[in-house]
């Protein structure tokens, strides 16, 4: 809310200077935004009369005026279309300073000398409007500084309110505030009934009493809607924000601004019938004010005649009753509704009003009669006309009820830790307006005031006495606690010990955006129909991801773009599953490598990366719970990778990711430079580990054979290793893989690979015909089952 | 006999003259071998008589012992000469780089969250993480924010449909718990949230750290002294810190915290209060009984203050000349 500091400063007089206010209010949980002068600095500048304006001799464009300071006649050469005689406007006389140290001198221009400047409203940093000087009211005194004729030694303080603080969106909450924290005086708005001189009335009938328990009107006639608003309301107004239309509408944002209540006039003769206030028809259609074309929500509460719909309650009028220069009659209205009955309501049809952002967050249900007579009494001074008698429908089974709280001393005193006199907290609760019962058993009664409705539990009153008597004078300490050892489970890992392994392998840890393009996130994951946003903020970031990988593809785009050739990304994060209705929300872990497999060194030239570094990368991670066995992988085809070079993340049979070479079509469609290589996997499966469980040690020797074979390229490494594994005894210790071949010497569509067997008993040497006989049987089963061919 | 002495000078001078311990060993063998001049000469000593026969072969053992001397002397000298020359060829150069397999990084936002993770977690809170996509019910009714309140329009949400939406903070992860757990509890509640909001200070997606703590006695005093200590450590300097009364539907009181950047002004890096009776209600905990604070932090802005980065958009560019920077 923004308003002018000079009307505040009418309303209550705190001895502290503008920052020295805003500061106060911020720490008051008023949080002031912005202070702003009204006009930017300047000096003598005077309220001039243009007695004559002639073309000048040697420019179209340039006039030469006389002007009068009220003493003397001054000859001003101007430009600007509207110098003519008879107006009167700012004259910057010689030796004015104009915004950004502009000094006004003797001049000549084209040749005709020029004794000041006539001022455009930019020029004064008032506006940003240069379409011309200046025309002020005739009655502007002549001679008298601009300065004080406009009233420009005054501030515009912006403050943010927190939706809660619904009374200080009027001028009288905020200084009442204001008045509360310097204990200062504030001043009473005159509110008292202006007497009726006619009897007109129209019939209101509350249809939907819940939504407006209260609704006041008032038939004002004969009014003269096209005088002036007089300057000092146009100036307030302003200053808030607010743009002068007519007297009418004026008036009743006036009072908006000033009492926090909303008002609204119609045209009393395009009223048919009376007024009631009901539920709008679903589909209804109602054009605002602004001229929008509405249809209505049955959700939503409407002022009607006895035809159709004229105003959307509390949110904005109908063009249909709109009060026009053509107006003499009008209806004001001035109604209480339920906040729950307006909230949200001007959001679901892309609006917000003044008076929307008053009714949602509440205004004082006791306000109405107070506010209409305000009102009348403005317009009777501007407009003039005949008043009717106030018009009240109220369901009084429907308003709020007045807020009586009980308040304990030992609830204040253990909530804030400090023990505050009860004469304090009386003083401080009374000055904010609340009136208290002592109970006589350290609590009170306190009778919550209609305008306070956001004090409705007995916290909020501490709240109150808190902050009036400042957050930072209360005192500060550290909680006391029981503590219990956590269960900490030795089996278990850490996403930060598995991205500290990560980082050690040179991954640099990314985090990308978790919702993508619909299309990109198909082009990854075509088994998974990605949930969409329905208020997406962009085509780019429409869909949550089902997997990290289109993330870390794009960066390492972004990357290779800017000449990063060798990257290595990871990221942990949550993808988004939908199962019928059901949604699987989980954290993964997804890796991207590309590029060289090293930095590039004086050491030698670097190979491109390729599948057995990323799996190498995977089984280190495998590794970190201790229990590498558990997890395998299994040649398998996926959507976005490789055929050939692609696998199923296996742990202990169950699919927990993959792993893979990019497509290479997914790859070029995606710009990156290749080789990539990805993986991704459930981050649970990594962070169950295994117990360590100690195994005696052998003091016999180990035994080795090794053995070369060829084999077809097809057979897979695991499929020789589990025969070597179940052919070769139970004192088998290890295979390894020393050497894999093919080409020279070895057919097309063969390998040679070379496996090393180690044996070792726990309790005595092993024999060469035991070793002999477990190397024969691996062989002939390799022989039989896969056709592997023993080479010398 | 005449001739030992002249035998020991010419032995003496080949050791002398051999430049290296292969040489000098066929000296030795030359000399004192079992063929040796030396050796000869004491086999010799059969033919002189038993009068003459201690006296020259002293004199024999003699020499060979000097001889003997010579040849280790020199023999340690090439030793050690050899072993000069082979350590000067194996000089390295030093300062060329190492071979290592570089590391990575983690990023700016995970290190922040995991610092402010290790301060709360040393005094007992433990770490609690939930859905990103929660229903309309944890992320806001339990909040007591219900579907009409003006509150909601502070959080430009994203919405998949009626009761889906993107969390918009951390605190329906302190709902779930309080729902779990009974008290005392003490936790804090790291991710990912989301806001419908992209400029160049708003990102969509950003991160919190939001704390609970739900006990008997719990103060407003306990919730200054926990976020006053957390601020001077987590910035390592003894920072200003200001309390200003805010609104959040679920706290009561409510307070942002400002700090000093120094120059005068203050900034707002926090907000928190004290847990609204109706939350700690809704979640079945007597709020007569137990009282509580909670607290969110914005993770980039504490990543922004300490590391000094000044545009938000950086986080999620993944820039490698970026995210290097705080290797």
């Amino acid at each position: 809310m923004k308003f002018s500091e000079q009307w505040l400063r009418e309303l209550v007089q705190p001895a502290i200077d503008t920052q020295g206010l805003a500061d106060q209010l911020s720490l008051a949980g008023l949080e002031v935004d912005e202070i702003e002068s009204v006009a930017k600095e300047f000096s003598g500048v005077v309220v001039g009369e243009v007695l004559s304006a002639e073309q000048h001799p040697d420019a179209d464009k340039l006039r030469v005026c006389q002007v009068s300071d009220g003493n003397e006649t001054f000859q001003v050469v101007c430009g600007a279309p509207n110098a003519r005689a008879g107006i009167k406007t700012a004259f910057a006389t010689v030796g004015a300073v104009l915004p950004g140290n502009f000094k006004i001198k003797k001049a000549k221009l084209r040749g005709v000398e020029s004794m000041g400047m006539l001022c455009a409203e930019d020029e004064l940093g008032l506006s940003d409007d240069h379409g011309g000087i200046m025309e002020l009211p005739a009655d502007a005194p002549v001679g008298q500084s601009v300065r004080d004729y406009l009233n420009l030694e005054d501030m515009i303080i912006d403050v943010d309110l927190t939706p809660n603080r619904g009374d200080c969106l009027g001028m009288v909450g905020m200084a009442r505030e204001v008045g509360v924290l310097n204990k200062a005086a504030v001043a009473d708005i005159d509110c008292s009934a202006v007497a009726a001189t006619i009897d007109d009335t129209v019939s209101i009938e509350l249809k939907a009493p819940a939504a407006c328990p209260r609704y006041l009107g008032r038939v004002i006639r004969g009014i003269d809607i096209n005088t002036q608003t007089p300057r000092w309301m146009v100036e307030r107004l302003e200053r808030s924000g607010v743009r002068s239309i007519d007297p009418v509408v004026d008036v009743t944002n006036y009072v908006l601004l000033e009492l926090g209540q909303p008002m609204h006039a119609f045209d009393l003769n395009k009223i048919e019938g009376g007024i009631r206030v009901r539920m709008a028809e679903q589909g209804e259609a109602l054009t605002l004010l602004d001229g929008s074309e509405i249809k209505l929500n049955a959700d939503t509460l409407v002022i009607a005649d006895h035809n159709k719909a004229i105003a959307m309650a509390g949110i904005m009028g109908g063009g249909n009753s709109e009060v026009s220069e053509a107006s003499n009659d009008i209806l004001l209205e001035c109604a209480y509704f339920d906040p729950i009955a307006i909230a949200g309501r001007a959001r679901n049809y892309g609006l917000h009003t003044d008076a929307s952002h008053r009714y949602e967050r509440g205004v004082d249900w006791q306000l109405q009669a107070r506010a209409i007579e305000r009102a009348t009494a403005l317009l009777l001074d501007i407009v003039g006309g005949e008043v009717g008698p106030v018009i009240q429908a109220v369901s009084e089974a429907n308003l709020p009820k007045p807020v009586a709280l009980e308040l304990r001393h030992q609830r204040v005193t253990d909530m804030l830790a400090l023990e505050i006199p009860s004469a304090e907290i009386e003083e401080i609760l009374t000055r904010l307006g609340l009136q208290l019962r002592a109970n006589g058993d350290g609590s009170w009664m306190v009778a919550v005031p209609s305008y306070r409705f956001d004090i409705s539990i007995e916290v909020d009153l501490i709240e109150e006495i808190a902050r009036v008597y400042g957050y930072n004078n209360l005192p500060s300490n550290t909680p006391r606690a029981e503590l219990p050892l956590p269960s900490i489970k030795e089996s278990k890992l850490t996403a930060s010990i598995v991205r500290r392994h990560l980082v050690s392998r040179g991954y640099q840890e990314a985090i990308t955006y978790s919702f993508i393009e619909a299309g990109l996130a198909k082009q990854f994951d075509d088994q998974n129909e990605a949930v969409a946003l329905a208020n997406p903020i962009s085509a780019e970031m429409a869909v949550m991801r089902t997997t990290i990988w289109p993330g870390l593809s794009k960066a390492v785009a972004y990357n290779q773009a800017r000449q990063q050739s060798r990257v290595r990304l990871f990221e942990i994060g949550q993808c988004f599953i939908a199962n019928g209705d059901d949604l699987e929300q989980e954290n993964s872990l997804a890796g991207i490598i590309s590029g060289n497999r090293s930095p590039e060194s004086w050491m030698g030239k670097s190979d491109k990366v390729d599948f057995f570094d990323i799996k190498g990368d995977l089984e280190s991670l495998f590794s970190l719970g201790g229990d590498a066995s558990e997890f395998s992988l299994v040649a398998d085809t996926h959507h976005a990778l490789h055929p050939g070079q692609s696998a199923r993340i296996e742990k202990a049979g169950v699919t927990v990711g993959w792993v893979g070479a990019m497509h290479p079509s997914l790859q070029k469609s995606l710009d990156l430079t290749g080789p990539v290589y990805l993986f991704e996997i459930k981050l649970s499966a990594l962070l169950e580990g295994r117990l360590p469980r100690f195994a005696s040690l052998s003091k016999f020797p180990e035994s080795r054979r090794d053995l070369a074979m060829v084999i077809g390229s097809e057979v897979s490494f695991d499929s020789v290793r589990s025969i070597a594994q179940s052919e070769a005894g139970e004192f088998l210790k290890e295979v390894t893989l020393f050497d894999v071949y093919t080409g020279q010497g070895i057919e097309d569509g063969q390998k040679s690979l070379a496996l090393g067997l180690t044996w070792q008993h726990p309790s005595r040497t092993l024999n060469e015909e035991e070793i002999n006989a477990s190397v024969q049987a691996v062989v002939e089963k390799l022989t039989t089952d896969l056709g592997a061919v023993l080479r010398d | 006999m005449e001739n030992l002495d002249a035998l020991l000078a010419e032995g003496k001078a080949a050791a002398e003259a051999a430049s290296d311990v292969k040489t000098l060993d066929e000296v030795r063998v030359q000399y004192l071998g079992k063929k040796g001049h030396l050796t000869q000469l004491l086999k010799g000593l059969g033919k002189l008589s038993n009068e003459e026969r201690p006296a020259a072969g002293a004199r024999i053992n003699v020499a060979k012992e000097a001889l003997s001397d010579v040849l280790n002397t020199r023999k340690s000298l090439l030793e050690n000469a050899a072993l000069e020359a082979k350590l000067a060829a194996e000089k390295v150069d030093v300062t060329l780089p190492g071979r290592q397999p570089e590391l990575g990084g983690l990023h700016p936002v995970t290190k922040t969250m995991d610092r402010i993770e290790a301060f709360f977690s040393r005094i007992g809170y433990s770490v609690e993480e939930g859905p990103e996509i929660e229903d309309d019910y944890h992320n806001f009714e339990a909040l007591n924010i219900p579907s009409h309140h003006p509150a909601r329009a502070m959080h430009d949400t994203f919405y998949f449909d009626a009761h889906r939406l993107l969390r918009t903070h951390t605190s329906p992860v302190q709902v779930r718990t309080m729902e779990a757990q009974k008290p005392p509890i003490r936790i804090i509640c790291p991710g990912r949230v989301y806001r419908c909001d992209y400029d160049q200070t708003h990102s969509p997606m950003f991160h919190q750290v939001e704390g609970l703590i739900i006990d008997k006695n719990i103060s407003f005093a306990d919730l200054k002294g926990t976020l006053e200590q957390f601020l001077r450590e987590f910035f390592e300097e003894d920072v200003r810190v200001r309390f200003r009364p805010s609104y959040f539907p679920f706290t009561e009181p409510s307070i942002e915290v400002d700090i000093d950047r120094g120059d005068g002004k203050w900034l707002e890096v926090l907000g928190c209060g004290m847990v609204h009776p109706k939350v700690l209600e809704m979640s079945g905990i007597d709020s007569e009984e137990y009282t509580g604070f909670a607290f969110g932090m914005g993770v980039e802005r504490f990543a922004m203050l300490r590391y000094g980065v000044d545009d938000l958009r950086l986080f999620f560019e993944n820039d490698l000349r970026f995210l290097s920077q705080f290797n």
